[in-house]
């Protein structure tokens, strides 16, 4: 019988953010992703050579540490092929560090969109290049074949969970949401609803968000989170069930948790602590899908997410203009592509990564909580504004290719 | 509780914030006697005793002019003459004499003057009395003179004001920084309390009628924006950068128009402006008004700009937002503190101010979405949560005296 184990899967990722481009700059230049002011916090380059100071390098160093100590150490990474882009600009040693890492054999790259886009929702012809984009990337830069998909925000629902099965991955990963699972576990290895050989792994996220949300919250009751505390904590809820999925962003790490917080070392630690038990394991998502049969089947014909307290998708498609912007970028698909301009069609599926859609949200705004939006734009609205400028520019410069068709979409 | 004006006697912001802030202070448990420079029928107001001053008119009661810097003020109190009501200063003078009698008599608990205009009386007030005296600042001499100096004798009664109070009261954050850096008062005696917007008042059976801007309707069928922009035209307000990015707005998109609703002394310069930029046939001038015309001109208008250099609060951006406008603020107004659903620029920033303008005029959901979350938003803005505030500062002050 296979031990219990822990699958820690992390997922990195940094859009290209769009520069304050005005309506001055449309039909006269097509640099969307160069901020000129170095120090704003849309400047790509300097918010990704900052997150790799905080966050990259010091969590990739203590996982090297972790695989060289401890010999069961597994995990799971999903690096967004935009990530990748950048990094091999600003950060090649990040890049470097991850290659170290997959070479020891125990870490797992997971599949998703190149682009970190919504695109399984607009276009599958769209979602299938990026999701074959992603594979080859990873094939090229890392020498791995990803078996196992996630899609972006952690977005899942019962036509995807078909799709994955039929294109050929082994397994999926979804949040472990309540109102799906009932009374079942999110510890056990589940099978999608209509499926025939696909198998469905649920973030626990109970424990996954005490880490990535709640651990530098000083108001939180169980402030400060210290690793026995939580060892003991996940050793209750994997008593008689098989894994414990611990899901979470990569930039928890230094990011989200500052180190003054002590997650460095709080992480260090529980990974010794859990792995001193003998019974206790590590597994990486194929592993664990490999090692238990599916206890019950789980369908969501809903999509659900693992974003806010809704699980759903309202924070990138909640609102009109949130809508009518990736209406407008998936209705120029098929003038896009027949350009073969490469410059053009790599602009356009940068647009289409869900963070742009994310700034346009307004739900903060109208609950009164401002302090809940986080982008590095002053409003949704002026959001909205540089990128409904883009968008024009996009026609544009159809226009100036096809010589057809008018500037209105 | 002193000002020198009082809605519904030809008042502007002023008085429109004194009369709703002293109802919901009476509706929070305060007794107002609230005196005026004037003499008028106050029948709407039932919640509070006005006293009169003067047997002057309301549109006499600056004397010679009212405080746009145009009637030159430059004699001390005391050398005033209380009988030349002709004279603003002896206006001023009797208006001091009226209160300290007023408060020999009633004995207030505590004195509240509103901006420079009754900071004298407030100072009397207090000496024949000895009730804690609090100061609310609507507007500073720097606010009303925009870049230029403005008047020496104003900044001293402003100063001696603002030093003599015991507590000082600021609408926004930006009077209160202005009060700190330019008068060097300490921040710690200093709250804002913003002001707020009465929506009762404001659904008072009115109805948009189509044809007081029928011309406007008409270019509005054929796909135009109509921009407004409502306010005296003052430096203060920042206009000749309004019309600058107006033209440049439309190098890009020709299908805007621009409603300057108002007067002032920069009408012909702005005149001139436009002409040289070739938009002329595109900015409509209103002229004052007021009543249906100045309701018709925020319901005509789809976007409405607030361009002030400097703007204390700027009551009209939460009008706006009442009919249906999306709303565009400088970042030096102060009623940006209080909404979120709206676009800011810095006052000189034409670039800016024109793509947002072509951004909300070329793209119906971000107009729409900016129209209807503004409106969710302002309606939250009340006068009771001001009056609890300004109880608040009332009570903590009393306790000090006793103390």
């Amino acid at each position: 019988m296979s031990k219990r184990g822990i699958v820690l899967y992390l997922h990195a990722h940094q859009p290209y953010r769009v520069r304050k481009y005005s309506v001055f700059d449309t039909a006269v230049s097509h640099d969307y992703f160069d901020d000129p002011d170095y120090n704003c916090e849309r400047n790509n380059e300097q918010v990704f050579k900052k997150v790799a100071d905080k966050s990259y390098r010091p969590m990739n160093a203590l996982l090297e540490k972790l695989l060289a100590i401890h010999p069961e150490f597994k995990v799971s990474l999903s690096i967004t092929g935009v990530f990748i882009e950048q990094a091999e600009k600003w950060a090649p040693d990040v890049l470097d560090s991850f290659k170290r890492m997959i070479s020891t054999g125990r870490v797992e790259i997971v599949a998703e969109t190149y682009y970190h886009s919504l695109a399984f929702f607009y276009s599958m012809v769209e979602f299938e290049h990026q999701v074959e984009a992603h594979r080859n990337k990873i094939r090229d830069l890392f020498g791995v074949e990803t078996k196992v998909f996630r899609n972006t925000e952690l977005s899942y629902n019962d036509s995807m969970a078909k799709w994955a099965d039929e294109y050929g991955f082994k397994g999926i990963l979804a949040e472990g949401w309540d109102p799906i699972l009932q009374w079942r576990s999110p510890n056990y290895v589940y099978k999608p609803a209509g499926t025939d050989n696909i198998k469905l792994l649920m973030k626990n996220y109970r424990l996954s968000d005490d880490v990535a949300f709640r651990f530098g919250d000083k108001n939180w009751p169980d402030w400060p989170l210290n690793a026995d505390t939580y060892n003991s904590w996940v050793n209750d809820a994997i008593t008689d069930k098989e894994i414990v999925n611990l899901f979470m962003d990569y930039e928890t790490f230094g990011e989200h948790q500052w180190e003054d917080t002590g997650i460095f070392n709080f992480y260090e630690a529980f990974i010794g602590k859990w792995l001193e038990n003998p019974v206790n394991t590590c597994y990486t998502v194929s592993e664990a899908i490999d090692a238990f049969e599916p206890v019950d089947e789980i369908s969501m014909p809903y999509t659900v997410t693992w974003a806010d307290t809704e699980r759903d998708l309202t924070a990138w498609l909640g609102n009109s203009m949130q809508q009518e912007a990736l209406r407008y970028i998936y209705s120029m698909e098929d003038d896009i592509m027949r350009t073969n301009d490469l410059e053009l069609i790599a602009d356009w599926r940068k647009l289409q990564t869900s963070d742009h859609v994310y700034y346009m949200c307004t739900k903060w705004f109208n609950d009164g909580d401002v302090h809940a939006y986080f982008s590095p734009y002053e409003s949704p609205y002026d959001a909205f504004l540089y990128f409904i400028n883009v968008v024009r520019d996009l026609r544009w410069r159809l226009y100036v290719h096809h010589r057809t068709g008018g500037l209105n979409g | 509780m002193l000002g020198w004006e009082l809605w519904p006697n030809n008042s502007g912001g002023l008085g429109v914030a004194c009369y709703h802030m002293s109802k919901a202070l009476a509706i929070a448990g305060a007794t107002i006697d609230f005196v005026v420079p004037y003499t008028a029928e106050h029948d709407v107001i039932d919640y509070m005793d006005v006293h009169c001053a003067t047997k002057l008119s309301p549109l006499e009661r600056n004397g010679l002019g009212a405080y746009d810097g145009k009637t030159v003020i430059e004699k001390e109190l005391s050398k005033a003459d209380v009988n030349n009501l002709k004279d603003m200063r002896g206006v001023q003078k009797r208006y001091v004499q009226y209160v300290k009698r007023l408060a020999k008599v009633t004995q207030p608990d505590v004195i509240h003057a509103h901006d420079w205009l009754t900071m004298e009386a407030g100072m009397g007030a207090k000496e024949v009395c000895d009730a804690p005296l609090i100061v609310h600042v609507h507007a500073t001499e720097f606010d009303r003179s925009g870049s230029d100096s403005g008047n020496p004798l104003i900044h001293e009664i402003e100063y001696q004001g603002l030093m003599m109070a015991d507590r000082i009261v600021a609408v926004s954050n930006i009077t209160k920084n202005i009060i700190v850096e330019k008068y060097g008062i300490s921040a710690d005696k200093i709250e804002v309390v913003h002001n707020a917007i009465d929506i009762v008042n404001l659904n008072d059976g009115y109805y948009y009628d189509f044809s007081t801007y029928r011309y406007l309707e008409a270019l509005k069928n054929e796909g135009y924006t109509v921009v407004l922009n409502l306010t005296r035209f003052t430096i203060q307000k920042g206009l000749v950068n309004f019309v600058k990015a107006a033209a440049k707005a439309c190098t890009k998109f020709d299908k805007l128009v621009f409603l300057l609703a108002g007067d002032g002394e920069q009408r012909d310069e702005l005149i001139r402006l436009a002409a040289d930029l070739g938009i002329s046939d595109k900015i409509f001038m209103t002229g004052f008004i007021r009543g249906k015309q100045w309701r018709d001109a925020y319901s005509v208008s789809d976007i409405f700009v607030m361009s002030s250099v400097s703007e204390p609060f700027g009551l009209t951006a939460l009008e706006a937002a009442h009919h249906d406008n999306a709303v565009i603020l400088t970042k030096q107004s102060g009623v940006g503190e209080v909404l979120n659903s709206v676009f800011r620029y810095d006052f000189w920033d034409e670039d800016v101010l024109a793509d947002q303008l072509i951004g909300i005029a070329t793209s119906y959901v971000l107009k729409k979405s900016m129209q209807e979350d503004v409106k969710k938003e302002y309606g939250r803005i009340s006068w009771h949560d001001a009056a609890w505030k300004l109880m608040r500062i009332y009570n903590d002050m009393q306790r000090v005296a006793l103390s």
